[in-house]
């Protein structure tokens, strides 16, 4: 089993893993609280605009969106975050492609998770935050955004580990992570198809298992008590 | 979006000002974007009468896409309800009195729910191809449904768990005081509730079966996006292809997620006028993804957030 | 009773799971494609041989096998047609099978199909499990440019992007030759012609029939070249299940269409609108057969 993890490089897939579901998950916070003010927000177009880039994201496959960023943001619209006069060009565009990728599909799960977490929030507390003078930028800034993550805890966090799973998806094109590496053992040693098998499912598991702990930990530490 | 209002006071000339610009600002943000992925794609060639006039042809569609479409619904079909009656067998044996069938299928349900989906497809099809239990066009179908079902199998038994677990605990001491056991209870009693409250985290999962369905192309199911390539192969207009494909699944999983909020409407009304203690309430049991999905009274927002089934993305 | 009635919905969803199963298989196992031709020529599964000839073909290589609706085209489904009206099988008694590259072994050993045509190349491992008449083509790995590229050899990849599939052999001898190649890989060839044509990347890598099939596409004509360097010798062969005795027959077969001419008639009419020629030192195959049993 170790001569497996070994040979084919398990353990630098699993880093590329990895470093996938941190910077989609960074970038994918980002974009997703924008996009949750944007739905808040007491301009029309705004609210229609983040509606919209919610239904279109969370409606598409991932593999169609990860292909896209291949072969439209840079086939089509020349997008190239990396330098062509670097040895690792296509390694490093890959991946920057497949975080892009990944951050703005999750951002609309973000978005809706950020939302529930408004949800849980009484009317009261935007009620007193306006009757004390707040505009709506310090009334979300202090009031209602601290106590929406806090409330969020919980579907922030399956968000979290819904994409580190899907960060496979990057596979579709030619990012070495665990999928990559999955094929890899398939196909050159077929006589351990299941031992192959097991030893990426445990990786994920250990992967997403601690993630699910620590969030149950923080939603319970963290929650609004009310 | 009414019950918004109370993020911000109705606005003075000053503020009206500032929503026009920003509304201006985003208009011309989102026109430019658009503008600025036109522009490309007709110096690229993508707009050209070429890569589009296949899809005025009438054969494109009943060779590829309406194929594909009917692959797609037929693995999404089979993973959903095979998913369901297993999702029912799990959260039994989840609750069991007996102590090995609950170790087993916890270990079952935790195991297949931290596995990614296309792990589960991949090895499913190389294991199935090289076992040659089935003939071969068979195995993408299978891998593809089985893929599907060991995930969704176990985050649906989560959800009935959930909604057994926030019933109130009056309807499992009234089953026990009329003389049925536990396992009756369970069986007679809280399930079925759970179930009819689960119906609308039924179809949104739907949603992401169908989705999910896409991953079928990584092992060459002839699915809606594998047409779609087929068909960019055979017409070299790959990405026009692909651009469909994706306006196809955009219709059919925004019409799912209506239908899931209309059940949902539908069942919260109903269990409003009832006593309204379990109904929606069952879905925002403590794993689950929809803290907030409970009772919308009094909450600022806009109501639903339903779409988002647990981890279900 | 009411109670119960998620039960019932229950039971009825796992019936209907099993029947909608079951008719997955039947309508899967109706050679291959009873969802899009409805061609209604039932082989049933695993069986293959019988009233007619199935046949294993590529379904997306352009110029090579290619289906369209019910339609095939390609050189591969022309010599095959040609190879079976000398058996005594008219086209209409063909059932086409999809042959993907992976499966093309197993589909000949349980004999899912009599015999495939999809740029199958002779080698020693793959005759441990099936049996090759032909070869009735030479083909040879080779690189896929555009009209104005300046690229006219391994040699100017250097530090270039070459595009291929995930795992191909093809990728690997480029990068062998040239380890300053930097390699894009996608699941398909057709992602990698659209990165080709668009120039966001500067050479496409796999067989030289395969790179003409796409060269020779309307939509790609005057766009794209085959550099015409190959770096490797593919034989083409046709594969047959090992119990099979009609392979000294196809041989033979094979070496009348090189005679009479059939074969550079089924070349022209399929890839050359890529001006692609066969590669004259090693076309027609020195010896066809050799590779039975």
């Amino acid at each position: 089993m170790l001569e497996l993890i070994n040979d084919f490089n398990v353990l630098t897939a699993f880093w590329m893993t990895i470093r996938l579901a941190l910077w989609s998950s960074l970038f994918a916070l980002i974009i997703g609280t924008i996009v949750a003010i944007m739905r808040l927000s007491p301009v029309g177009v705004l609210q229609w605009a983040g509606a919209a880039y919610v239904t279109l994201l969370r409606n598409t496959p991932l593999t169609l969106i990860i292909l896209f960023c291949s072969l439209g943001l840079w086939g089509q619209l020349g997008v190239e975050p990396a330098s062509r006069t670097s040895d690792t060009f296509i390694v490093d565009l890959n991946f920057r492609l497949a975080v892009i990728g990944l951050a703005f599909y999750h951002a609309a799960f973000v978005t809706e998770a950020i939302r529930s977490g408004v949800n849980t929030i009484p009317v009261g507390q935007a009620e007193a935050a306006r009757s004390v003078g707040l505009t709506f930028a310090q009334n979300l800034r202090y009031i209602i955004l601290p106590q929406a993550f806090r409330g969020a805890i919980t579907p922030l966090g399956n968000v979290l580990i819904a994409l580190i799973k899907n960060t496979t998806v990057a596979v579709a094109i030619g990012v070495a992570e665990a999928a990559y590496a999955l094929r890899n053992m398939i196909e050159f040693r077929p006589d351990v198809i299941l031992l192959n098998f097991l030893i990426i499912a445990i990786g994920f598991v250990i992967l997403t298992l601690p993630t699910g702990l620590a969030v149950s930990y923080l939603s319970q530490k963290l929650v609004v008590r009310r | 979006m009414s019950a918004q209002q109370v993020l911000f006071d109705a606005p003075g000339p000053k503020a009206i000002r500032l929503y026009r610009i920003l509304a201006v600002v985003g208009v011309l943000i989102v026109a430019g974007a658009l503008g600025w992925i036109g522009w490309r794609m007709w110096d690229r060639g993508q707009l050209t009468a070429d890569k589009w006039s296949p899809f005025l042809d009438w054969s494109i569609w009943q060779n590829y896409y309406i194929p594909g479409f009917w692959d797609t619904a037929r693995a999404a079909l089979a993973a959903i309800v095979i998913s369901m009656s297993l999702a029912l067998l799990l959260a039994m044996g989840r609750m069991s009195d007996l102590a090995p069938l609950r170790w087993v299928t916890t270990v079952f349900v935790e195991f297949f729910r931290a596995v990614p989906v296309l792990i589960m497809m991949i090895f499913t099809f190389f294991f199935l191809s090289r076992q040659g239990w089935f003939p071969d066009n068979l195995n993408p179908f299978i891998a593809t449904v089985t893929g599907l079902v060991l995930y969704n199998s176990s985050v649906l038994c989560e959800v009935i768990r959930n909604g057994v677990g926030s019933l109130p605990n009056g309807q499992r001491e009234a089953g026990l005081s009329i003389g049925l056991s536990s396992s009756q209870t369970r069986r007679i009693i809280l399930i079925p509730q759970a179930l009819t409250a689960m119906l609308p985290t039924l179809v949104s999962q739907i949603i992401v079966i169908v989705k999910d369905t896409a991953l079928g192309y990584i092992i060459l199911y002839p699915e809606l996006l594998t047409r779609a390539r087929q068909l960019g192969s055979a017409e070299a207009n790959v990405v026009p292809a692909y651009i469909v494909a994706a306006a196809l699944f955009i219709v059919i999983n925004y019409g799912l997620g209506r239908l899931a909020e209309a059940i949902e409407d539908r069942q919260r009304r109903r269990s409003r006028s009832a006593a309204k203690a379990t109904g929606a309430a069952a879905m925002g049991g403590d794993t689950g993804g929809v803290a907030a999905g409970v009772g919308m009274h009094g909450k600022i927002g806009t109501g639903s957030t339903s779409g988002t089934a647990e981890e279900g993305y | 009773m009411k109670q119960h009635s998620p039960y019932r919905i229950a039971a009825v969803l796992a019936a209907s799971a099993l029947v909608l199963s079951a008719c997955g298989s039947d309508d899967e196992g109706d050679g291959g494609d009873g969802d899009a031709g409805d061609a209604g020529n039932g082989a049933t599964e695993g069986e293959a041989s019988g009233d007619g000839l199935t046949i294993g073909i590529k379904f997306d290589q352009p110029g090579l096998g290619l289906q369209e609706g019910d339609e095939y085209s390609g050189m591969d489904v022309d010599v095959a047609v040609a190879v079976a009206e000398e058996l005594g099988f008219a086209e209409e008694d063909i059932t086409w099978r999809e042959a993907p590259t992976p499966q093309r072994e197993n589909l000949l050993t349980t004999n899912q199909v009599d015999m495939i045509f999809a740029t199958y190349s002779i080698t020693d491992a793959r005759k441990e499990e099936v049996q090759f008449a032909g070869p009735y083509f030479v083909a040879g790995q080779d690189l896929l440019v555009t009209e104005d590229s300046d690229v006219s050899g391994l040699d100017d990849l250097d530090g270039r992007l070459l595009c291929s599939v995930t795992g191909s052999t093809s990728a690997n001898n480029v990068q062998e030759e040239v380890p300053g190649v930097q390699l894009q890989e996608y699941g398909t060839y057709s992602e990698c012609v659209e990165q080709l044509a668009n120039g966001t990347i500067d050479a496409l890598t796999t067989d030289d029939t395969i790179l003409a099939g796409y060269a020779a596409q309307d939509q790609y004509a005057g766009q794209l070249r085959v550099l015409g360097e190959p770096f490797s010798e593919e034989n083409y062969g046709v594969g047959l299940n090992k119990d099979s005795d009609q392979c000294e027959e196809i041989n033979e077969i094979l070496q009348g269409f090189w005679d009479d001419g059939t074969m550079e008639t089924i070349i022209e009419e399929n890839l050359g609108a890529a001006n692609y020629t066969a590669n004259p030192d090693l076309n027609p195959p020195a010896e066809i057969g050799g590779h039975c049993g």
